[in-house]
C-alpha cells in the first residue's frame, strides 16, 4: 500500500481547514464518498467545485430533491419518447439504447477521465434514497435493466455529498463515507474568507461587520440565522452603496440581505423598540 | 462503529495520510470514526482522555454507577441464565453509552438544540432506571440508534401489553391522515390521458401527476406527573398510537407539567427543555398541535406572572398558551377529567383558549375532526 496520491491543500478562492483536508484526503485514499454536513452557507457546494477546481477533473452535480429517486441518478428510460417516435417512425425505435438517458452518476461512471461526482442536499430525499445508492457508490458499477448493459466506472470518481441535516441519513449508508461537519467559522476564519471576496475591504468596515454579524447570529429568537454568504451579500451591497460605516442600530442599511423573514425583521426591531439594550 | 471503521482507518494510517503526527491522527480519526456532528464531542472526549489523561469530575459518578450497574448484571443473570452471554455485551454498550452522558452533562454544550436532542441523562437518570431499559440493550449498531432504543423502550411495555385498545385510537387518528399532490409529476394519470388523447383525436396524450405523500404535521405535547398520574394509562395509549402511525409526515412529543411556562422539556422527566420560541421557530402554522393535560391547577399557576428568564418582561402560563393557539390555527386539548367537571376551575380558563374534547374515543375523533375542519 504504498500508492501515492495527490493531497487537496484548498485553493486560492477556498479557504479550508486542516480537519477538512484530512477529511478530503482520507476520501480520496480510501476510495470513499466524503459526506459533509454544515450550517447552510459554510460552503459545503463551493467545497466540491474546490476539489474539481484543484485536481483539474470535471464537476458534475446532481442537485437531490424531494422527489429525486436513486434510479435517476444512474439513467432514465424515456419510454415516452419511445412511443412517439414508435408512431411517428422517427429513427429506429429498436434500439433500446438510444432511449436510455444517463443521470450525473451514470456519466460520472461513464466519463473518460475522473471526475468529481457531487451529491448535492442528499437530506432532501425520501428517507430510503441512500439506501438506494449504496450499492452502486460501493461497487461503482451499475446494470441498465432494459438492455443488460453494465456500466462500470472507468475511473473511480471522487464522490462529495452535503447533508443539510433535514433528515437522519441510514446508518449503513453513514458507515460507507468519510464524514466531516464544517463547523461555522469564528471571527478570525470568517475575516480571511470576507477578504478572499472582498479584496480591500477597508479595515474598520470590516470590522464592524463583523462584529454586527455576529451579534445578530447571537440573537436567539431569529427562525434563520444569516450565514457566510448573506455576510459576503451583505458587504458587497454596502459597498455599491457607498457606506463606509455601520452601526448597529435600528436603521441597520440593508438589513434584508442578512434577515430573510419576516418575523427575524420583526424581532430585530423588537430588540430595539422598547429601548432595551441589545442582548441575546 | 464496526470492524468496518477500524479497517479504514488502519488502511488510511498506513497510506499515511496522518503525516505521523498526533494532529494528523486526531484528524484522521475523526473523519472515519465519527458519523455525525453530534458525536464529535464524545469523540474529542475519548481522544482527550486517552492521550492525554484528562479526568473529569463525572468520573466519581460514573464508578459508582458502573458498581451498580454490575449489580442490576449480576441479579440478572440469576433470572435469566441462558440470555447471560448476549446481556453482558449489551451492559457494555449500555455503560459506555451512560458515560459518555455523563461527560455530556459537564462538558459545554448548552445550546443546541440537535445535542440535546440525543443526548439527556433522563434514561438514565435514577428515576428512569428501570428494567425495560436494561433488559433489550441496544445491540451492536451505532451509538445514534442505541440512544434511540434506549428512549423508545420507556413506552414499549406499553404498547404490547394494550394494542387491543389502541385499535380504536389509531383508526381515530388515521382521519388526521391527509395526502397532499405535491412536487415533480411523475405519476401517469389514467383517467386523464385517456381524455386527453381522446380529445386529440386519438393522438396520444400523456397527463401525469404527482404522486400523493403524506402531508400530516403532528405536535403532541403532554402534561404528566401530579394530578395526570391517574391518566398515565390513557396517555400513553394515546402516545402509543400516535407513534405507531405510519401516515404521518412527522411527530414531534413534549411534555409539561401543569401549565406550559415558556418552555416544554423532551423527556418526560423535564429534562431538555425547549422554548416556546424556540419550538414556534423550528414548527409551522401547518403542524396540528393536540395537548393532553388535565388543566387543572392552582389558579396561580394559570395567571400569575412571572419572569421566564432573569430580564425579560413577566409572562403568566395562560398567555403562553395563548401565543401557541395564535401560532398554530389547528390545535385542541384532550382532557381526560369528565366534561362535567369542566366549570367554575382552570380548566374553563384554558378552554377558553383551546378547544377542549374528553380524552375518549369519541371525544378523539371529535377532536381529530376540528383539527382537520377547513377553515
Amino acid at each position: 500500500m504504498t500508492t501515492e496520491f495527490r493531497r487537496f491543500r484548498g485553493t486560492p478562492g477556498y479557504l479550508t481547514s486542516d480537519s477538512l483536508e484530512s477529511a478530503v484526503n482520507c476520501a480520496l485514499a480510501l476510495e470513499k464518498p466524503l459526506l459533509v454536513k454544515g450550517e447552510p452557507g459554510t460552503g459545503k457546494t463551493l467545497l466540491a467545485e474546490a476539489i474539481s477546481a484543484a485536481f483539474e477533473a470535471p464537476l458534475l452535480t446532481w442537485h437531490v430533491k424531494s422527489t429525486t429517486r436513486a434510479q435517476e441518478g444512474m439513467y432514465v428510460y424515456d419510454t415516452v419518447a419511445r412511443l412517439y417516435d414508435s408512431r411517428f417512425g422517427d429513427g429506429d425505435v429498436r434500439d433500446i439504447r438510444r432511449y436510455i438517458k444517463f443521470g450525473p452518476v451514470g456519466e460520472a461512471f461513464r466519463a473518460e477521465c475522473r471526475v468529481v461526482l457531487l451529491i448535492d442536499e442528499v437530506d432532501k430525499a425520501d428517507l430510503e434514497f441512500p439506501n438506494d445508492l449504496l450499492h452502486e457508490l460501493d461497487r461503482m458499477r451499475f446494470r441498465v435493466g432494459e438492455t443488460g448493459d453494465d456500466i462500470v466506472a472507468r475511473q473511480r470518481p471522487i464522490v462529495i455529498i452535503t447533508s443539510n441535516n433535514e433528515k437522519d441519513l441510514p446508518d449503513a449508508f453513514l458507515r460507507r463515507c468519510v464524514f466531516h461537519f464544517i463547523d461555522f467559522p469564528d471571527q478570525d476564519l470568517m475575516r480571511r474568507i470576507v477578504a478572499v471576496h472582498h479584496p480591500g475591504l477597508d479595515g474598520s468596515l470590516l470590522d464592524q461587520c463583523l462584529s454586527i454579524f455576529f451579534d445578530i447570529r447571537g440573537m436567539q429568537r431569529l427562525r434563520k440565522r444569516p450565514s457566510t454568504s448573506e455576510l459576503v451579500d451583505w458587504i458587497s451591497v454596502l459597498q455599491r452603496a457607498g457606506i463606509t460605516s455601520v452601526r448597529l442600530d435600528r436603521e441597520l442599511p440593508f438589513l434584508g440581505a442578512l434577515l430573510k423573514k419576516e418575523q427575524d425583521l420583526a424581532a430585530f426591531a423588537d430588540q430595539f423598540a422598547g429601548g432595551r439594550k441589545f442582548r441575546s | 462503529m464496526g470492524t468496518q471503521e477500524v479497517v479504514n482507518l488502519a488502511r488510511a494510517l498506513s497510506l499515511g495520510i496522518h503525516e505521523s503526527s498526533l494532529e494528523g491522527f486526531y484528524e484522521v480519526a475523526r473523519a472515519l470514526l465519527v458519523h455525525s456532528e453530534q458525536h464529535l464531542d464524545e469523540f474529542d472526549l475519548a481522544f482527550a482522555e486517552h492521550f492525554r489523561g484528562v479526568t473529569f469530575d463525572a468520573l466519581k459518578i460514573t464508578e459508582e454507577i458502573r458498581g451498580w450497574l454490575e449489580e442490576v448484571q449480576k441479579l440478572r443473570e440469576l433470572t435469566e441464565e441462558e440470555k447471560a452471554s448476549i446481556e453482558a455485551l449489551d451492559l457494555d454498550e449500555l455503560q459506555r453509552l451512560f458515560e459518555r452522558r455523563l461527560k455530556e452533562q459537564t462538558s459545554r454544550h448548552d445550546g443546541g438544540s440537535r445535542w440535546i436532542g440525543t443526548g439527556g441523562t433522563s434514561p438514565f437518570g435514577r428515576g428512569g432506571f428501570h428494567p425495560t431499559g436494561m433488559t433489550v440493550g441496544p445491540a451492536g449498531g451505532g451509538a445514534r440508534g442505541a440512544v434511540k432504543s434506549a428512549d423508545a423502550r420507556r413506552y414499549k411495555g406499553y404498547r404490547t401489553d394494550i394494542v387491543l385498545d389502541l385499535r380504536q385510537i389509531e383508526v381515530a387518528l388515521r382521519r388526521l391522515r391527509a395526502f397532499t399532490r405535491e412536487g415533480y409529476p411523475d405519476e401517469l394519470d389514467i383517467e386523464s390521458t385517456i381524455d386527453a388523447t381522446a380529445q386529440n383525436a386519438g393522438e396520444l396524450s400523456v397527463v401525469v401527476r404527482p404522486q400523493p405523500r403524506p402531508d400530516t404535521r403532528v405536535l403532541l405535547i403532554m402534561d404528566v406527573g401530579g394530578s395526570m398520574d391517574p391518566y398515565a394509562d390513557a396517555v400513553s395509549q394515546v402516545f402509543s398510537a400516535a407513534k405507531r402511525a405510519t401516515h404521518w409526515k412527522e411527530l414531534r412529543t413534549f411534555y409539561f407539567h401543569n401549565c406550559v411556562y415558556g418552555r416544554v422539556y423532551r423527556t418526560d422527566h423535564f429534562g431538555e427543555p425547549i422554548g416556546i420560541h424556540e419550538l414556534l421557530r423550528l414548527t409551522s402554522p401547518k403542524y396540528k398541535l393536540i395537548f393532553m393535560g388535565d388543566a387543572l391547577m392552582a389558579p396561580y399557576e394559570l395567571h400569575a406572572t412571572s419572569p421566564d428568564e432573569p430580564g425579560s418582561p413577566p409572562t403568566s402560563g395562560i398567555h403562553w398558551l395563548g401565543v401557541l393557539r395564535q401560532h398554530f390555527p389547528q390545535s385542541v386539548w384532550l382532557n381526560p377529567e369528565a366534561p362535567r367537571g369542566w366549570s367554575g376551575n382552570t380548566i374553563e380558563a384554558v378552554r377558553s383558549v383551546f378547544p377542549m374534547f374528553h380524552l375518549t374515543v369519541d371525544g378523539l375523533t371529535e377532536a381529530v375532526a376540528e383539527l382537520t375542519r377547513r377553515r
